[in-house]
C-alpha cells in the first residue's frame, strides 16, 4: 500500500512539475511572439517585407567592391591607422579598467579589504560602473571634450573597471588565506600581503578575464566609433552614409573589422587556455 | 629534489629564480608604461585636454539639476512673455505669473532674489546689484545705451554696443535693441509632473492623493485619478509615456534577441558538438558559421539589417539575435561536449529511445548551464540594446542621442541616464534572482 501511495504521489508531482514547466514555456512563447509582433509593428519596415531585401544591401556592396577589387589592398592599407586607433582604445581601456578593477576588487573582498567598513561602498560603486552603458558616458564626454578617441576610452574603461572588479573579487574570494595570514604574522604591510600573498595566486585568472574583456572591448570600441568617438567605426559610418560609390571602402572596413575580431578571438582563446592550463 | 644537489646548487637556482622574478617585475610595468606613453602621443592627449570645453561641462552640470524661467520683453510691441525654459509648452498665462514677476502694462518688476532686482520702465531697464550699484540700460534704435557705476567693468558683465549681458548667482539679464530677457534659475526639474496647463500643477502629493481617492470629477468632467495619470503620462515637456515605451522597446530588443538566439542555437549546438554529430564536415561547417556570425559583430549586422528592415526595435532585436546565435552556438556545443556520458549510458541500458536519452540524459545536465548563460546575456544585451538603439533608431538609446545632440535639454539627458541605469540594475537583479532560483531548483 505504502509503495503504491509513494508511486501515485511521485506521479502527481511529476505531472505538477510538467504542468508548471508547460505554463512557463507557454508564457515565454507568448511573450516572445507578442514581443515580436510589437517590435514588428513599431519598426519602420516590417519583418516580412524586409526579408526579401535582406541580401540586397550586401549584394550591392559586394558587387561594387568586386568591380573595384584591384583597389582593395590599397584601401585595406588606408584604413589600418583607424583600425589601430580602435584597437588602442580597447587596449588602453582594458588596461586602465584592469588596474582600477584590481584596486576596487581588493578593496571590496572580505578578508582582504584595506578598509573593511568601506566594502559595501566599493561594491555599489562597481555595480554603478558596470550598469553605465558605454554610450552614455561617451556621448556626454564627446560634448565636453569634442569627438576623438579619449571619450570612448574613458567610457569603456569605466564600464570595464566595474565588470572586471566584480570578476576579480570573485577570484579573490576563492584564494587561499594561509599565505596571507603567514605574511601578516611576520608583520607584512597591506601592500606586501597583497603583492606577495594574493597576486601569485590570482594573476593567471586576472589575465584570462582581462583578455576576455579585451575581446569585448574591441567590439565596443568599434561600435562607439559609429556614434562619433573616432577609430574605424567612425570611418564606417562616414562611408555608409556616403552610400553608393564608396561601398568598396565599406567592404575594406568590414573585412578589417572581421579579421581583427576573429584573430583576437582565436589568439585570446589559445593564450587563455595556455595560461589557465599552466596553473595546474 | 634530486639526490646529490648541493646547497650551492640550490643557492644558484634560487638566485636565478629571484633574478628572473625581479626582471619580470620591472619589465611588465615598464612595457605597460611604454605603451601608455605611445598612446599618449597617438591619442594627442595634450591637445585633447586643451580642447576641453569647461563651459560645456558647467552648462551640463548646472542644467542637470536646475532650470530657468525666462521673462522676455519685446521692445517693439511692449509685450511680456513669462515661460519656463523659454518654451512654448511652459508659458504662464498672463493672469497667473509667478509671484516674483510683477507686470503692469508695459512696465515690470522682476525679483531675482537676494536683493537683485530688475525694473523695466518705458523700455529702460534698471538692475540693482547688491554690493555694486545700479546698472541701467536703454534700448535705442542703434543699440543699447548703458550706464554703469564708476570703476572697472567686472567680469560678470559683458558689454558691447548692441548687447548687455549680466550674470548673477541666481539669474541672468540680457538687453538688446529688440528684446530684454531676464532669466531666473531654480533648483530641480521644471514641470516634471504636470505642465502649467494641467489643473494639478503645483499641488502637493497629499492633495493629489486625496483628489485621486475621492473619485470625484474635475471641472472638465473627468475622474480625478484618470486625469491625474493622463496629465502626467502625456506631459508634453517630459513625455513620460513615450520614455516608458522607449524603455520597454529597449528591453524588448534584448529579450527578443537573446531568447530568439537561444531557440536557434540549441539545435545548432547539437549539430556542432563532437559527441552528438559524428559528421566531421557538418561540425566544422557549423563551427565556422558560429565564428562568422560572431566575428561579423553586432555593429556590422546592425548596419546591414537596418538597410533591409528600416529603423526600429525589430532591426535591433535581429542584430542581437544573429550575433548571439554565434555566441550561444559555441557555448552550447561546448556545454554539450562536457556532458557526463554515464547518465546517457544508464538510460541506454534501460532501452530508452535516442529521443528519451537526450530528453532525460542530456537536457537536465545542460539546462542550468544554458539558462545561466542565457540570463547573463539577457542582462548584458540590455546594455547593448541601448547603444544599438542609438544606431537603428529605436528605444531609449535614440531618445538619449537626440537629447544630447540638441545640446540644451541636459535635464532630460540626466533623466534618461538615471532611467537607463535603473533599467540595467533591474535587469541585472532580475537575471541574478532567476539564475539562483532556476539553477537551485534544477540541481
Amino acid at each position: 500500500m505504502a509503495t503504491a501511495s509513494y508511486k501515485s504521489e511521485y506521479i502527481r508531482l511529476t505531472h505538477l512539475r510538467r504542468l508548471y514547466s508547460g505554463i512557463l514555456a507557454l508564457v515565454l512563447i507568448l511573450l516572445f511572439f507578442g514581443g515580436f509582433y510589437t517590435a514588428d509593428r513599431r519598426n519602420a519596415g516590417g519583418f516580412f517585407n524586409g526579408l526579401d531585401k535582406l541580401f540586397d544591401f550586401p549584394v550591392e556592396v559586394i558587387s561594387e567592391a568586386w568591380s573595384e577589387i584591384d583597389g582593395l589592398p590599397e584601401l585595406l592599407w588606408q584604413y589600418i591607422p583607424s583600425l589601430v586607433e580602435t584597437v588602442n582604445i580597447a587596449a588602453v581601456a582594458t588596461l586602465m579598467g584592469a588596474i582600477i578593477g584590481l584596486l576596487l576588487s581588493l578593496f571590496s573582498t572580505r578578508g582582504l579589504a584595506f578598509w573593511p567598513v568601506g566594502i559595501p561602498l566599493f561594491r555599489r560603486s562597481m555595480d554603478i560602473m558596470r550598469a553605465m552603458p558605454e554610450i552614455v558616458i561617451a556621448l556626454v564626454l564627446i560634448f565636453i571634450m569634442g569627438a576623438g578617441p579619449i571619450p570612448a576610452m574613458i567610457a569603456i574603461a569605466i564600464h570595464t573597471s566595474g565588470a572586471l572588479g566584480k570578476l576579480f573579487s570573485e577570484v579573490n574570494e576563492n584564494c587561499d588565506m594561509k599565505p596571507i595570514d603567514g605574511l601578516a604574522s611576520v608583520g607584512a604591510s597591506w601592500g606586501q600581503r597583497m603583492w606577495f600573498g594574493v597576486f601569485p595566486q590570482v594573476v593567471q585568472n586576472y589575465f584570462s578575464y582581462a583578455l576576455l574583456r579585451f575581446e569585448i572591448n574591441i567590439r565596443a570600441s568599434a561600435i562607439l566609433g559609429f556614434v562619433g568617438a573616432g577609430g574605424i567605426g567612425y570611418d564606417l559610418r562616414n562611408t555608409i552614409s556616403w552610400g553608393k560609390g564608396r561601398y568598396d571602402d565599406a567592404t575594406a572596413i568590414f573585412l578589417l573589422l572581421f579579421i581583427t575580431i576573429v584573430l583576437v578571438d582565436q589568439l585570446s582563446s589559445v593564450v587563455r587556455n595556455r595560461v589557465l592550463g599552466s596553473q595546474k | 629534489m634530486r639526490t646529490g644537489t648541493t646547497i650551492s646548487d640550490f643557492r644558484e637556482q634560487s638566485l636565478a629564480a629571484i633574478n628572473r622574478r625581479t626582471f619580470i617585475c620591472f619589465a611588465i610595468p615598464g612595457l605597460i608604461l611604454a605603451y601608455l606613453g605611445y598612446v599618449f602621443f597617438a591619442f594627442e592627449v595634450n591637445d585633447a585636454l586643451q580642447g576641453v570645453k569647461l563651459d560645456n561641462a558647467k552648462i551640463l552640470v548646472g542644467d542637470s539639476y536646475s532650470y530657468k524661467t525666462v521673462v522676455s520683453h519685446d521692445n517693439r510691441s511692449g509685450r511680456y512673455v513669462v515661460a519656463i525654459e523659454g518654451e512654448k509648452k511652459g508659458r504662464y498665462a498672463p493672469d497667473s505669473y509667478p509671484a516674483w514677476v510683477l507686470v503692469d502694462g508695459e512696465n515690470a518688476e522682476v525679483d531675482l532674489s537676494e536683493g537683485y532686482r530688475v525694473t523695466v520702465r518705458n523700455r529702460e531697464v534698471s538692475f540693482v546689484v547688491p554690493g555694486y550699484g545700479q546698472i541701467s540700460a536703454l534700448p535705442t534704435r542703434r543699440g543699447v545705451e548703458v550706464k554703469l557705476p564708476d570703476g572697472p567693468i567686472p567680469s560678470w558683465i559683458n558689454l558691447s554696443k548692441t548687447r548687455l549681458n549680466v550674470k548673477t548667482p541666481n539669474g541672468r539679464v540680457s538687453v538688446t535693441k529688440t528684446k530684454t530677457t531676464i532669466f531666473r534659475y531654480f533648483f530641480g526639474w521644471e514641470l516634471f509632473w504636470f505642465t502649467l496647463d494641467s489643473p494639478y500643477n503645483g499641488l502637493g502629493l497629499m492633495d493629489l492623493a486625496a483628489a485621486a481617492i475621492s473619485g470625484e470629477q474635475n471641472k472638465n468632467g473627468q475622474i480625478h485619478a484618470l486625469a491625474i495619470f493622463r496629465d502626467f503620462w502625456f506631459n508634453p515637456m517630459w513625455r513620460h509615456g513615450e520614455v516608458a515605451w522607449a524603455l520597454v522597446e529597449t528591453v524588448l530588443m534584448a529579450f527578443l534577441g537573446t531568447i530568439g538566439a537561444a531557440f536557434l542555437a540549441l539545435p545548432l549546438g547539437f549539430l556542432s558538438a563532437r559527441n552528438f554529430c559524428p559528421s566531421l564536415i557538418g561540425r566544422f561547417g557549423m563551427r565556422r558559421l558560429f565564428d562568422f556570425l560572431r566575428g561579423v559583430d553586432g555593429l556590422i549586422w546592425t548596419v546591414i539589417l537596418s538597410r533591409a528592415f528600416g529603423p526600429g526595435p525589430m532591426t535591433g532585436a535581429l542584430a542581437i539575435l544573429i550575433t548571439d546565435t554565434g555566441t550561444f552556438g559555441k557555448m552550447f556545443s561546448e556545454a554539450l561536449e562536457n556532458v557526463d556520458e554515464k547518465q546517457i549510458e544508464g538510460l541506454k541500458s534501460t532501452g530508452a529511445s535516442p529521443v528519451s536519452q537526450n530528453r532525460f540524459g542530456v537536457i537536465p545536465q545542460i539546462t542550468p548551464v544554458l539558462l545561466s548563460q542565457i540570463l547573463y546575456y539577457l542582462e548584458s544585451n540590455t546594455r547593448s540594446a541601448t547603444i544599438i538603439g542609438a544606431i537603428v533608431g529605436g528605444g531609449i538609446g535614440l531618445l538619449l542621442t537626440q537629447a544630447i545632440i540638441t545640446q540644451k535639454d541636459w535635464e532630460e539627458v540626466t533623466y534618461y541616464i538615471i532611467l537607463i541605469v535603473m533599467m540595467v540594475f533591474i535587469m541585472d537583479s532580475l537575471s541574478g534572482w532567476l539564475r539562483r532560483r532556476l539553477i537551485k531548483g534544477n540541481a
